[in-house]
């Protein structure tokens, strides 16, 4: 049973700290949810979703973020309570809306939760989303533990309200990836009637707008200096203050125990980080002499801090300030206990040590000459690698250097040995097919080489329609292969216009990729990327043509084909493999690199590694001596 | 309940795809029926897909703990795969860790691709031994039998080793918490011939 589900007020539970934001905003009785995937916001719409019918809300996967949070809008707009999470890039497309919302105002409580992703784990930036909240002149609260991030996201939606604004919250990876202890609250009863009344018009009268925004933050920055998600703990005279937000907390108080200064050094916790609650936060300043800013990403905390301490300078006196600028701690990358235990070690003339030196020095000599490197890759059977594969040979073929333009998902690891260094450009969603619409029009300028995007099918619909009516438009030249596997992959497959179901599970209209193609009046073949000689042919063709070209490669992921149908048993037949002494080079574990695919030292033959193989059987098609066998066919 | 070491320190660790995440729940969701603060921080999104991974899993009977654990500062580590148990050892590993570890590799892409070597298993064993406490080794592979559910076959080892102040009960509650009741029982069986594996029953 779902945690979410759990109706015992006062119950300690484990979550995730998404499951936790998802819990804050059913206890805050949300109406209405809209998102789309990103690592590491996806579990917070998953879960609702989840729950949609058990509670009676409303959830969504939309085709991208700025539709998410106009969706979302509109039930605020009605009166009622919404939510919209994306990962930071998703704040990026949402942006435009995001700086007229703030403007017109909103009714019921909009919540925006942005999963930042510091040192971009699974991202392809690590940009700080806070600096959106003071961009827009938005509230913005940043939880730090997994019980604040329920009851942050609770009290977000009544501060939203009371403001008629949208509010923000922004969590990180370790917050929304990890999980610890909540103790649930209750959960409302009820369900209240959507109606629209009044108007809400940005860029009427927009100076004035601005200006009662201005108001509406004032208020809430009086809200915050009360706000029980600012703490102070520490001696009462510190003149030492860490001053903290987000994931910080956690390694603070962890760097100041592991270097036993609880008795010298205060931690100012401030979870109301836009505006700041200045106030309060002058309160636990005036007797330090010296304060460490310890947050993720950006020195956003600092910098605004540092303009508190100049404009109070005669009340507060000077106070030294550590941080990103002085350069105790990165401002860039993730943090953790270490990287601020070391940077207050160094401010206060301490040595700082985890373990033995000597210990240290053996566990490396011991691990790291030994430990082969393991980078990520595509699955066994994914169909990803039958489709670089193909594209790889074609443009081989082809013999104009030609190359690909990339954008985000599981192919972005195409960038990389996983699909063979075939992507050359790789930013946002959707940028493959933009960068390719301006490549296919240098003609004019010697340029002579194909140019193919790929981009995925969740992608397409999110950003990718505009670059390809663009290209048509102005007559460019290119080949874009849609690499279709049928769900949103890399964030756990959720549903998207073409996949035929919804997100929670029922029926949905399918919006046909092909048909968007052809309605824009581009050439479009749909191919199986298993049938590898076809695909390479096919690619070929289009590739020696002008024009706008699609090629979509079909094939459901394998990971969900795998489990839906069962696999397939595929093996080496020992007596026809002849090694090395084939001129294949060993193709199959060297070349085509499925993980599925070993060399075996003893037997100096390939092999399947059968818990790892998913039996696509696509190997079995390139082995050029017909050694490997997929059983049944 | 208070604890002998606080925190207690878990870090579990494999490749994308064996269950990691699954395997670092299960044994969270057990240390939260002793009423003890549990913290879990995962790596995974892009290291979903072939990647080394870890779960850092921090039990308190004091306060809630950071996700992540300290250089040097792993009590236990449960390797689903040799290599990544030496990996972590490397930055987590002091002389007191104790090591639970499953022998069977899963080659990385550059491996298979003949651009690095994969360690032969004696030397990544005599490795471990020589920089942890101890060396468990839950070796259930038989004749060539595909071994799926490692993570849970490990968390079976680790339950039955009493390095965890948590009773196997809890553990089979979290289980029936989390799993879908169609795959119970096969885990269940996983787990116990983890927990006979150690015990050596």
């Amino acid at each position: 049973m779902s945690t979410l589900t759990v109706d015992q007020p006062g119950k300690s539970v484990l979550m995730m700290g998404n499951e936790a934001i998802a819990r804050g905003a059913i206890e805050a009785g949300v109406n209405f949810c809209a998102a789309y995937p990103g690592t590491p916001s996806t579990e917070i719409a998953e879960s609702l979703a989840r729950v949609a019918e058990h509670f009676g809300l409303y959830a969504e996967w939309s085709t991208n973020e700025i539709v998410a949070l106009e969706a979302a809008a509109a039930a605020s707009l009605a009166g009622l309570r919404a939510i919209v999470a994306m990962k930071q890039n998703g704040v990026n497309v949402c942006s435009d809306f995001l700086m007229t919302i703030s403007l017109s105002g909103t009714k019921g409580g909009l919540v925006i939760v942005a999963a930042d992703d510091p040192s971009a784990i699974s991202s392809s930036n690590e940009q700080d989303s806070r600096n959106f909240a003071k961009f827009a002149d938005l509230p913005l609260l940043e939880p730090a533990t997994f019980q604040e991030a329920k009851d942050i996201t609770k009290w977000a939606f009544e501060l939203s309200e009371k403001l008629g604004l949208p509010c923000m919250i922004r969590s990180v990876t370790r917050l929304s990836h990890s999980r610890g202890n909540v103790k649930l609250g209750e959960i409302p009863e009820g369900r209240p009637v959507a109606r629209f009344e009044g108007a809400y018009i940005a860029g009427a009268f927009v100076a004035i707008q601005h200006s009662a925004l201005h108001q509406k933050l004032e208020q809430a920055r009086e809200a915050f200096e009360e706000s029980e998600f600012n703490w102070y703990v520490g001696p009462e005279d510190a003149k030492f203050i860490i001053v903290t937000s987000g994931s910080g907390w956690f390694y603070s108080r962890e760097a100041v125990a592991a270097l036993g200064l609880g008795e010298e050094v205060g931690i100012l916790k401030i979870g109301t980080t836009w505006p700041l609650p200045e106030r309060f936060i002058i309160d636990h300043l005036r007797q330090a002499t010296e304060i460490l800013i310890v947050e993720e990403v950006d020195p956003f905390l600092e910098q605004n801090i540092k303009v508190i301490l100049s404009e109070q300078a005669k009340t507060l006196g000077p106070i030294e300030v550590y941080g990103a600028k002085s350069g105790h701690l990165p401002g860039f990358g993730d943090i953790n206990q270490d990287k601020v235990a070391r940077a207050l070690a160094s401010i206060k003339g301490l040595e700082y040590r985890t373990r033995d030196e000597v210990y240290a020095q053996r566990a490396s000599d011991l691990a790291l000459p030994i430990l082969p490197p393991r980078m990520p890759t595509v699955c066994p059977g994914c169909p990803h690698r039958a489709s670089l594969w193909a594209i790889k040979a074609a443009l081989k073929l082809d013999g104009r250097d030609g190359f690909v333009t990339g954008d985000i998902g599981c192919y972005s690891l195409g960038a990389g040995p996983a699909g063979f260094w075939q992507l050359k450009t790789l930013h946002c969603m959707g940028a493959g097919t933009g960068l390719a619409t301006g490549f296919g029009q240098l003609g004019q300028f010697g340029f002579n080489q194909p140019v193919i995007s790929v981009c995925g099918d969740s992608t397409f619909f999110h950003a990718a329609i505009p670059g390809l009516i663009n290209a048509r438009f102005n007559n460019s030249n290119l080949l874009m292969v849609i690499l279709d596997n049928g769900g949103t992959a890399m964030t756990g497959f959720q549903p998207h216009p073409s996949s035929g179901y919804d997100a929670l599970g029922r029926p949905a209209p399918v919006v046909e990729i092909e048909e968007v193609c052809k309605a824009i009046g581009v050439e479009v073949k749909v191919r199986d990327p298993f049938e590898v000689d076809q695909a390479i042919e096919d690619l070929y063709d289009m590739l020696q043509e002008d024009g706008v070209k699609v090629m979509v490669f079909r094939r459901k992921c394998y990971l969900v084909e795998s489990k839906e149908k069962g696999r397939k048993r595929v093996f080496v037949e020992p007596e026809k493999c002849i090694g090395d002494d084939c001129g294949c080079a060993r193709f199959c574990s060297r070349v085509f690199n499925c993980p599925g695919i070993i060399w075996d030292q003893e037997a100096q033959k390939a092999k399947i590694d059968e818990v790892v193989c998913t039996g696509c059987g696509v190997c079995a098609t390139l082995c050029p001596r017909g050694a490997i066998v997929v059983e049944g066919g | 309940m208070t604890l002998e070491k606080d925190p207690l320190n878990l870090i579990i660790t494999g490749v994308g795809g064996q269950g990691n995440v699954l395997a670092s729940h299960i044994v969270a969701s057990a240390g939260i029926k002793e009423e003890l603060y549990v913290t879990v921080g995962e790596t995974y999104g892009a290291s979903q897909r072939g990647g080394a991974v870890m779960s850092h899993v921090r039990f308190s009977s004091q306060a809630q703990c950071s996700p992540l654990i300290s250089e040097g500062q792993a009590d236990i580590v449960v390797g689903l795969e040799p290599v990544e148990a030496l990996r972590v050892m490397a930055e987590f590993g002091n002389p007191k860790t104790r090591v639970i570890v499953s022998p069977r590799p899963i080659y990385p892409i550059w491996v298979l691709s003949g651009q690095a070597k994969y360690p032969p298993i004696e030397e990544i064993l005599g490795n471990l031994e020589e920089l942890a406490d101890r060396v468990q080794v839950v070796d259930v592979s038989e004749d060539g039998e595909a071994l799926v559910g490692t993570n849970v076959l490990m968390i079976g080892a680790l339950a039955a080793s009493g390095l965890l102040p948590i009773p196997i009960e809890s553990f089979e509650e979290a289980m029936r918490e989390i799993l879908a009741p169609k795959d119970l029982e096969m885990n269940f069986q996983t787990f116990r011939k983890g927990m006979q594996a150690m015990t050596g029953g």
